[in-house]
């Protein structure tokens, strides 16, 4: 059943609609003095918090070697099998003892859901999820990013472990008898 | 004890106190294995000689205990045999089950014995698993999750052992990931008679080696790879190509001989990587021939047929069929050349069309090489007995087609359809060839491709699906891997449409509806291509006792024909 609700008539200072202006107005004035809520993107652009998961980079160390050895743990736990991985052998001198790298290497940033399970699967830590978050394109194909694409968005890893080196000089070194 | 060994000829014992009946003499991994329990192993395979070198298998064994005094079987309180267990644990494979004998495989003592193996193993292991071919098929990974530490004590630096080293065309080593089982040594010694490996060095410096001057390069060095519980051997020719967890595998046979090795094809997304051996012990055990692992590269040869032929100009397949059909009606004293290397269902189909066309004359092209008395015989063609059962041919191909070709020279021959074969390499020259309407149906392009009027793009073995019947008269099924080339088509399809336009009549043209009439009478009555087991079933082959099949001795194949001499 419908309900009738009865309007209560305006009063003088309502009428007159100047302290409604008035009160708009402070509310402007204050905000235009007021700090900003929002930033100029993309010439402004927001601070990352740590642990952000951006898109997903590949490192070298601070040697320059490619910390990716082609395992494919990545290619196979990616939910969207947003990667794809043609692994090779190592054929320079140096270092040969780490055997694989990959020919190729390509992620489908269209596929990506940055999830991070790439990260947390690599056993040689050589994919990060790192701050870039802004991703686009004129084709499909420009989606994609290459292995050079990758290294180039992901830069160097500054750890300390260098276990393909220390093994090669345990090589070098022999047995202790 | 003799009270236990009923008429069956099986004994009884207990596993974590479960009745397990077994034949005498089995060894304890191979009982619980046959009740669903695994007891983790390394060094043991069933093919080979136990070695007892790993101690991965130990288990905690006992008797039920007697009275020394009286000979009386001691019982407990509740009047249950009371059961002695053994002081220490004893390996599994080196043991064989015995009446009555009790066997822990999951007991304290035991978990504490694998969990030390692995340690040890794992102390000098490297961390290689990232870049090594065997992870995901790897025991020892396998084991240290199920049966390891979880975590290491060893602190101190590893052996180094050497790396990245050929051992033959087709197999690489490398030292540290070696457990040391000597599966790899008893397989050359035993199975492929050809003892080129063993240790050098004492204890933890053990290394595994070629013997000075020699290299691990029989036909059947790849074999190690697969035996070899780690990935210290690996193959070159699968090397760093795929991880295997992307593989599917799909059962299959050697095309190569008529041994019929049985295999499994492993693929991604329509490429083949590689071909392992698949067990029957009733033809290859394990094991195959190395040769017999590179077929699958025919599958992107580079003469590879992928487009069919009309006049050399390429056509859809069904124009080629179509111009096939009305090559074939027009022409009379039409010859056809089959092939070893046909499915028995195709053999049937061309036997139909034969029948169909009225041929003059079907021939098959012979293919004999040297046998090694193992895996690989003489006759090279996998399915010469699938011919002769289908009625195609009634006698063994000869090598050469020098009788069809008297019979072009002569006139009476004016067509000819060929499947699966190079006419130029069977003895008839290109002269000969450009006398008839030629129509071959291939996966290849031959030198005698290049003639034919039509010519079909076919399928490789493993993209399609068929029977073959090996030396043993066992037929055997091999599926479909990988999808063909777009441009080709199933060969039995082709055969079928031809068939069926020739003779106006509909005719099968998939495996399991042309198994309807095969299965119908003749050799293969009763069977259809389901009831054909994984296995094999072994066929009545005794109807062709007197033709000189060609196989000598092999694995498992006796050849008949001394039985034919002395009568
Ligand atoms: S972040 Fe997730 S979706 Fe993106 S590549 Fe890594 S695993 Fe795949
Ligand atoms: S998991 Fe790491 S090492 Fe393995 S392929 Fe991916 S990025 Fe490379
Ligand atoms: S042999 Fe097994 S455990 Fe050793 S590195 Fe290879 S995969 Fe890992
Ligand atoms: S190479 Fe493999 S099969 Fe041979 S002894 Fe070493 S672990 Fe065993
Ligand atoms: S499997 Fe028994 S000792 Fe190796």
């Amino acid at each position: 059943m419908a309900i009738i609700l009865k309007r209560k008539p305006l009063n003088l200072l309502e009428k007159l609609y100047l302290p409604q202006i008035v009160a708009g107005l402070s509310t402007t004035l204050k905000h235009m003095v007021a700090p900003k809520e929002t930033m100029e993107y993309p010439e402004e652009r927001p601070p990352i918090p740590k642990g952000y998961r951006g898109v997903p980079t590949l490192v070298k160390d601070p040697e320059g070697r490619e910390k990716c050895v082609s395992c494919q743990l990545c290619e196979f736990v990616c939910p969207p099998k947003a990667i794809r991985i043609i692994p090779g052998e190592i054929q320079d001198e140096e270092h040969a003892n780490v055997e694989k790298a990959p020919k190729e290497f390509d992620i489908d940033m269209l596929r990506c859901i940055y999830c991070g399970m790439c990260e947390e699967v690599c056993p040689e830590e050589a994919i990060w999820l790192q701050n870039q978050y802004s991703m686009s394109g004129y084709s499909r194909e420009e989606m994609v990013n290459n292995k050079e694409k990758l290294y180039e968005l992901g830069g160097t890893l500054p750890d300390q472990h260098f276990k393909w080196k220390k093994k090669k000089e345990a090589e070098a070194a022999g047995n202790a008898h | 004890m003799s009270d236990d060994q009923k008429d069956d000829g099986l004994i009884s014992v207990f596993i974590d106190g479960e009745e397990v009946r077994t034949k005498p003499g089995t060894n304890i991994i191979e009982v619980a294995a046959s009740v669903g329990k695994e007891i983790p192993h390394y060094c043991y395979h069933p093919k080979l000689s136990v070695s007892g070198n790993c101690r991965m298998c130990l288990v905690e064994l006992g008797m039920p205990g007697k009275d020394r005094a009286t000979g009386k079987p001691m019982l407990n309180d509740d009047g249950s045999p009371k059961i002695m267990f053994f002081p220490g644990p004893a390996i599994g494979c080196g043991t064989n089950a015995a009446p009555n004998m009790h066997i822990k495989t999951d007991s304290d003592m035991v978990k504490e014995c694998r969990e030390g193996v692995t340690e040890f193993l794992l102390a000098n292991h490297p961390l290689d698993c990232p870049i090594c071919d065997q992870a995901g098929e790897c025991r020892l990974q396998e084991f240290s999750t199920s049966h390891g530490a979880g975590y290491s004590r060893f602190v101190e630096q590893k052996n180094v052992k050497p790396k990245r080293t050929r051992l033959g065309p087709r197999v690489m080593l490398d030292d540290e990931r070696c457990i040391l089982c000597s599966r790899c040594i008893r397989f050359c010694q035993e199975v492929a008679d050809d003892d080129v490996l063993g240790f050098t060095d004492r204890g933890s410096y053990s290394t595994l080696t070629c013997f000075p001057g020699k290299q691990l390069e029989n036909n059947y060095s790849l074999n190690t790879v697969d035996i070899c519980p780690v990935g210290a051997l690996t193959s070159t020719d699968f090397r760093f190509k795929m991880r295997v967890w992307f593989l599917k595998q799909v059962k299959s046979i050697d095309f190569e001989t008529s041994v019929g090795c049985n295999t499994e094809v492993w693929s991604r997304e329509g490429k083949i990587y590689r071909i392992t051996p698949r067990r029957n012990d009733a033809v290859n055990d394990t094991w195959m021939p190395d040769s017999g692992r590179e077929l699958y590269k025919l599958v992107e040869s580079d003469d590879r047929l992928e487009i069919c032929q009309v006049d050399q100009v390429k056509v859809s397949p069904s124009e080629a069929l179509s111009k096939a059909v009305e090559l074939l009606q027009a022409s009379d004293g039409l010859a056809i050349v089959g092939s070893g290397r046909c499915s028995v269902e195709e053999q049937y189909a061309l036997k139909k069309i034969a029948e169909t066309t009225k041929a003059v004359g079907v021939y098959l092209v012979g293919r004999y090489g040297e046998d090694d008395g193992i895996l690989v015989s003489k006759d090279r063609n996998p399915n010469v007995r699938g011919a002769l059962m289908t009625g195609l041919i009634d006698s063994l191909p000869e090598e050469s087609l020098s009788e069809l070709g008297a019979k072009i020279d002569s006139g009476e021959v004016k067509a000819i359809l060929s499947v699966k074969e190079d006419l130029i390499a069977a003895g008839l020259s290109k002269a000969q060839l450009q006398k008839v309407a030629l129509i071959s149906l291939d996966t290849q392009s031959y030198p005698s491709t290049e003639v034919a009027k039509v010519a079909i793009a076919g399928l490789t073995p493993f993209e399609r699906s068929g029977a073959l019947v090996n030396q043993q008269f066992r037929i055997q099924k091999f599926h479909k891997a990988v999808p063909g080339p777009s441009g080709a088509v199933d060969d039995l399809v082709a055969l079928g449409t031809i068939q069926a336009n020739l003779s106006g009549e509909s005719f099968p043209s998939t495996v399991a509806s042309i198994w309807k009439s095969l299965g119908e009478s003749g050799p293969f009555e009763g069977l259809s291509f389901q009831s054909i087991s994984d296995e094999g079933i072994l066929l009545d082959g005794t109807g062709f006792d007197s033709l000189p099949f060609v196989e000598g001795k092999s694995l498992h194949f006796e050849p008949k024909q001394e039985a034919v001499a002395a009568e």
